[in-house]
C-alpha cells in the first residue's frame, strides 16, 4: 500500500512542472485516483510545489469538489434542485438516509455507499433524480430504489 | 511620479504607490483593520474604502494603486455610513464579552467602533461558539473572537517563513486554522508568538500560567525561585505605563519580592554562564575541526524551526541549553545544595519576553535536575498583570538587587536581549579563551543593528572569525540554505526567531514596530555600557559556580546539566520554500551608535 501510494503520487506528479498554479489540477487528479485526498497526498503535493501543507489544505477545503475523508465504493447523490423538490426529492433523500443509515456527507460502515446532496443536475424532465457515480437515474420512486439498493444489507 | 487629488489636495507620489501611502503624505489615515505596516496588503476587511470620481462603487485604499489624475474622496456621507455597516457586521458575530476580555484595553475592534461613532449594532447578534485551540503549550487561539483579518497568517509566512496557519473552508465556514485542523501544538508552529503582536483582538494569546504561579506563591511549604530574562527589564516598565526604553532592573527585582517570590535571581547570571559554555564550545569546534558553522541555541523558537525544517543541520546547533534552562537545572541542584534546602520544595519560575519559552520548559529533555527544571514561565505581559493585580505602584518602587549567588551579571549577559547580543557576548569571551588576552574594544558594532542579516569578520589573534547574525526566521532561512548548499563562509551564526531579538519576543508589550523594539535594544546596550564588568568570564558568581560545583566549562557536570540534544521533527521539510511570498523588507541599519 505504502509503495503503491508513492508510485501513484510519483506517477501523477510526473505530468507537472512544479508551479503553484498547478495545485488544483493536481488535487483533481489525486482525487480521481484515491477517490479522496489522503493526508499524505497533501504533504506530497506541498513538497512538490514548494508551498506549505497548510496552503494546500486551504485550497482543498475551499472547493466543495474536494473531499478529505475516504468515500464509499459508490457515491449516491440526491438531487435537491427545485424540479426534483416538487416531485418528492426530499422524501427520496429521507428514504435513502433511513435505508443506508447515514446522513448526507457520511459513508456506510462497509464503505459501500457515500450519500450526498446536490443542487441540480440539469435533468429536470426526469425529476426526481439520483446520481450514482456517473449514472443518472431518473423518475425515481420507491420501486426503483428497491431495485438499486434491494440486495444491499446494512452492516 | 504620479499626481492625484485626495480630498481636494494635490499629492505627488511614486508610481505604483497605494492610496494609503499617498494619503499618509497629507496626514489622512482612514480607519482600517486588516492592513498592517510591515506586512503585505490584503484588502480583506473592506473598511478602508474610498470613492474615486468617475468610478462606480468604492475602492479599498490599502491595495488600490494611484493612477495619474485620480480624484479620491476619503470622507463622504456614503463612506462613513458604509464603514459603520461593515464594522457593525463584524461586531454582530463577535462575542460581546468585552468586560472580561483581556484585550479590552488594546482592542482594535473596540477602537474602530469608537472612531466610527457606532452607537448600536443593527444586526442580529450571532457569535459563534467553537472550541478554542489549546493544543499548544504556548499559544491559545480563540476562533470565536477571530475577525478573519489574516494578519497572523501573513506574519507567520512572510516574516517567519513558517506558514502554519491559513484561511480554510469558505463562506460562513471560513476560519483561520492549521493543516487538517490539527491545532498549533501538532503542526510546525514554533511558538514565537509574533501572531499575538498583530492580532487586533483577543483571538490569539499566550497560554497563561498566572494562576499556577499565584498558587505556588500562596503555598506555605514551597520555595518559589524566580529568574528574569534580559529583555524583560527594558519592557516591563513600558507595559506598566513608563516610556518605551525605560530600564527597570531594580524595580523589577523589587516588584517580584513584593509579589511574594521567595528568592529573586536573574537569568542574566545564566546568560553569562551560557557564554562560558558556548564560547568554549565554539573554540573547541574551531580548534578540533568540529562541525561549523555553529549556530546559537538560546532561542527555543529557532530551535524548533531548525528541528522541523532543517533536521539534517542539527549537528550545527550548539549543544548549550538556553539561559532559562541552564538556570532551571541549577535552581534545583546547585542552589539547594548551597542553601541547604530540599530541592523538591522548590518551584522554579521564569519571567520571559517569549511564548516559546513556555514550550521549551515543557520539553521532555528539560529534567536534568531530576525534577522539571523550570516549572512555570510567565511572559512580560503576564508578570505586569500580576503586578497590577497586586496593586503595586511600580513606578514608585525603590531599586533592589537580585540575590548574588545566581543573580550577578555582566554587560555581556544583558545584551542577550537584542539581536546580535549573544554573538557580541560570545566574541568578547572567545577572544580571551583563544588569545589569553582581553579584547580591547569590546563594542562590536558590526553585529548590532536591525538589518535582517549582518555579517562581520573579527580578528581573534591570528584567527579570522567569520560571523553572521539573523533575526526573523525568513532571514535565518537564507543562512540555512547557504549552509545546506555547503557555501556558508561563517564559523558562528546567531539566530533569534523574533525580529529585533528577544526585545521583540511574543511575550513583550503588544505591537510590531521595529523602532520600538530597537529602542528597547538600545536600552540594553546602554545598561551594558554602564556596568563595570562587561565580559561573561569576569562574572564572579559564575567563577564561584565553576569553583564550587561545575569544575570547568564543557566538563562532566556541565555536560549533564547545561547541555542538551535535539530531535529531528520533519515530516516534510519545506525545502527552498521558493514559492513562499517574501515581503519582509530588510530594515536599514538604524542603530544609533
Amino acid at each position: 500500500m505504502e509503495a503503491n501510494f508513492e508510485r501513484t503520487m510519483d506517477n501523477i506528479l510526473s505530468h507537472y512542472e512544479g508551479d503553484r498554479d498547478e495545485l488544483i489540477n493536481i488535487l483533481q487528479e489525486v482525487q480521481e485516483h484515491f477517490r479522496y485526498l489522503p493526508e499524505d497526498s497533501l504533504r506530497r503535493v506541498a513538497e512538490f510545489l514548494k508551498i506549505t501543507v497548510n496552503e494546500v489544505y486551504a485550497v482543498a477545503t475551499f472547493y466543495a469538489l474536494f473531499r478529505l475523508k475516504p468515500c464509499g465504493n459508490k457515491i449516491v447523490r440526491v438531487c435537491r434542485g427545485t424540479a426534483c423538490h416538487v416531485r418528492g426529492g426530499a422524501d427520496i433523500l429521507h428514504t435513502l438516509e433511513k435505508r443506508l443509515g447515514v446522513k448526507p456527507g457520511e459513508t456506510t460502515k462497509d464503505m459501500e455507499y457515500t450519500l450526498e446532496r446536490v443542487a441540480c443536475v440539469g435533468a429536470c424532465a426526469l425529476a426526481p433524480n439520483i446520481i450514482i457515480d456517473k449514472d443518472t437515474i431518473g423518475l425515481v420512486d420507491s420501486k426503483k430504489l428497491e431495485e438499486v439498493f434491494g440486495d444491499w444489507k446494512r452492516p | 511620479m504620479t499626481t492625484v487629488t485626495i480630498d481636494g489636495e494635490q499629492v505627488t507620489v511614486q508610481d505604483n504607490a497605494t492610496i494609503i501611502e499617498a494619503a499618509k503624505t497629507i496626514n489622512v489615515d482612514i480607519p482600517h483593520l486588516c492592513h498592517f505596516k510591515g506586512l503585505s496588503p490584503s484588502g480583506s476587511c473592506g473598511i478602508c474604502i474610498v470613492e474615486i470620481e468617475g468610478e462606480r462603487g468604492v475602492s479599498r485604499y490599502c491595495i488600490r494603486q494611484v493612477q495619474e489624475g485620480m480624484k479620491i474622496h476619503t470622507n463622504t456621507q456614503k463612506l462613513r455610513a458604509t464603514r459603520k455597516v461593515l464594522v457593525e457586521l463584524l461586531m454582530s458575530n463577535h462575542p460581546q464579552g468585552c468586560f472580561t476580555c483581556e484585550r479590552n484595553q488594546s482592542c482594535e475592534l473596540l477602537d474602530l467602533s469608537s472612531e466610527l461613532g457606532i452607537k448600536e449594532i443593527r444586526f442580529d447578534k450571532n457569535a459563534p461558539n467553537e472550541a478554542m485551540d489549546t493544543s499548544s503549550p504556548s499559544i491559545i487561539r480563540d476562533p470565536n473572537k477571530c475577525v478573519l483579518c489574516g494578519r497572523c497568517i501573513r506574519i507567520c509566512s512572510e516574516i517567519q517563513s513558517v506558514g502554519v496557519i491559513d484561511l480554510v473552508r469558505r463562506g460562513p465556514e471560513l476560519r483561520v486554522s492549521t493543516f487538517m485542523e490539527k491545532g498549533l501544538g501538532n503542526v510546525e508552529c514554533i511558538n514565537c508568538g509574533q501572531c499575538i503582536h498583530v492580532c487586533p483582538v483577543a483571538a490569539i494569546k499566550e497560554k497563561s500560567s498566572i494562576s499556577d504561579v499565584w498558587a505556588a506563591i500562596d503555598a506555605p511549604d514551597k520555595i518559589v525561585v524566580v529568574q528574569e530574562a534580559p529583555a524583560v527589564r527594558v519592557a516591563l516598565g513600558e507595559e506598566l505605563g513608563l516610556p518605551v526604553g525605560t530600564l527597570v532592573t531594580g524595580k523589577m527585582h523589587a516588584a517580584l519580592k513584593k509579589l511574594g517570590f521567595d528568592v529573586v535571581f536573574d537569568t542574566n547570571f545564566s546568560a553569562d554562564l551560557t557564554i562560558m559554555e558556548e564560547g568554549t564550545e565554539l573554540v573547541s569546534r574551531v580548534k578540533n575541526g568540529g562541525v561549523l558553522p555553529m549556530f546559537t541555541s538560546c532561542c527555543p523558537g529557532w530551535i524548533k524551526f531548525a528541528e522541523h525544517f532543517y533536521p539534517e543541520l542539527i549537528p550545527h546547533l550548539s549543544t548549550c541549553k538556553s539561559p532559562q534552562q541552564m538556570f532551571g537545572a541549577l535552581a534545583k541542584t546547585y542552589y539547594p545544595k548551597q542553601a541547604g534546602i530540599d530541592p523538591s520544595k522548590i518551584v522554579s519560575v521564569s519571567i520571559m519576553p517569549c511564548t516559546a519559552k513556555k514550550y521549551e520548559a515543557q520539553r521532555p529533555e528539560m529534567h536534568s535536575s531530576g525534577y522539571r527544571d523550570v516549572d512555570y514561565v510567565l511572559t512580560t505581559r503576564e508578570i505586569a498583570r500580576m503586578i497590577r493585580e497586586a496593586g503595586i505602584d511600580f513606578a514608585a518602587l525603590q531599586d533592589e538587587p537580585a540575590e548574588n549567588l545566581m543573580g550577578a551579571y555582566t554587560g555581556a549577559a544583558t545584551i542577550f536581549g537584542a539581536t546580535g547580543g549573544v554573538m557580541e557576548a560570545a566574541l568578547r569571551t572567545a577572544y580571551k579563551v583563544i588569545t589569553g588576552q582581553e579584547l580591547a574594544n569590546i563594542d562590536i558594532l558590526p553585529v548590532r543593528g536591525l538589518k535582517g542579516i549582518r555579517a562581520a569578520t573579527i580578528d581573534v589573534g591570528n584567527l579570522k572569525v567569520n560571523v553572521a547574525v539573523a533575526h526573523g526566521l525568513a532571514n535565518a532561512r537564507q543562512l540555512m540554505e547557504e549552509v545546506k548548499a555547503g557555501k556558508s563562509p561563517y564559523h558562528f551564526i546567531e539566530v533569534m526567531a523574533c525580529p529585533g531579538g528577544c526585545v521583540g519576543g511574543g511575550g513583550q508589550p503588544l505591537g510590531f514596530d521595529l523602532s520600538v523594539r530597537s529602542q528597547r535594544g538600545d536600552c540594553l546596550y546602554s545598561e551594558d555600557k554602564a556596568l563595570t564588568f562587561r565580559k561573561s568570564h569576569e562574572n564572579s558568581a559564575v567563577q564561584k559556580l565553576y569553583k564550587d560545583y561545575l569544575v570547568e566549562p564543557l566538563g562532566e557536570k556541565s555536560h549533564h546539566l547545561l547541555h542538551t540534544e535535539y530531535t529531528p521533527r520533519s515530516e516534510h521539510s519545506l525545502e527552498g520554500m521558493s514559492n513562499l511570498e517574501k515581503f519582509y523588507v530588510q530594515e536599514d541599519d538604524t542603530h544609533g551608535s
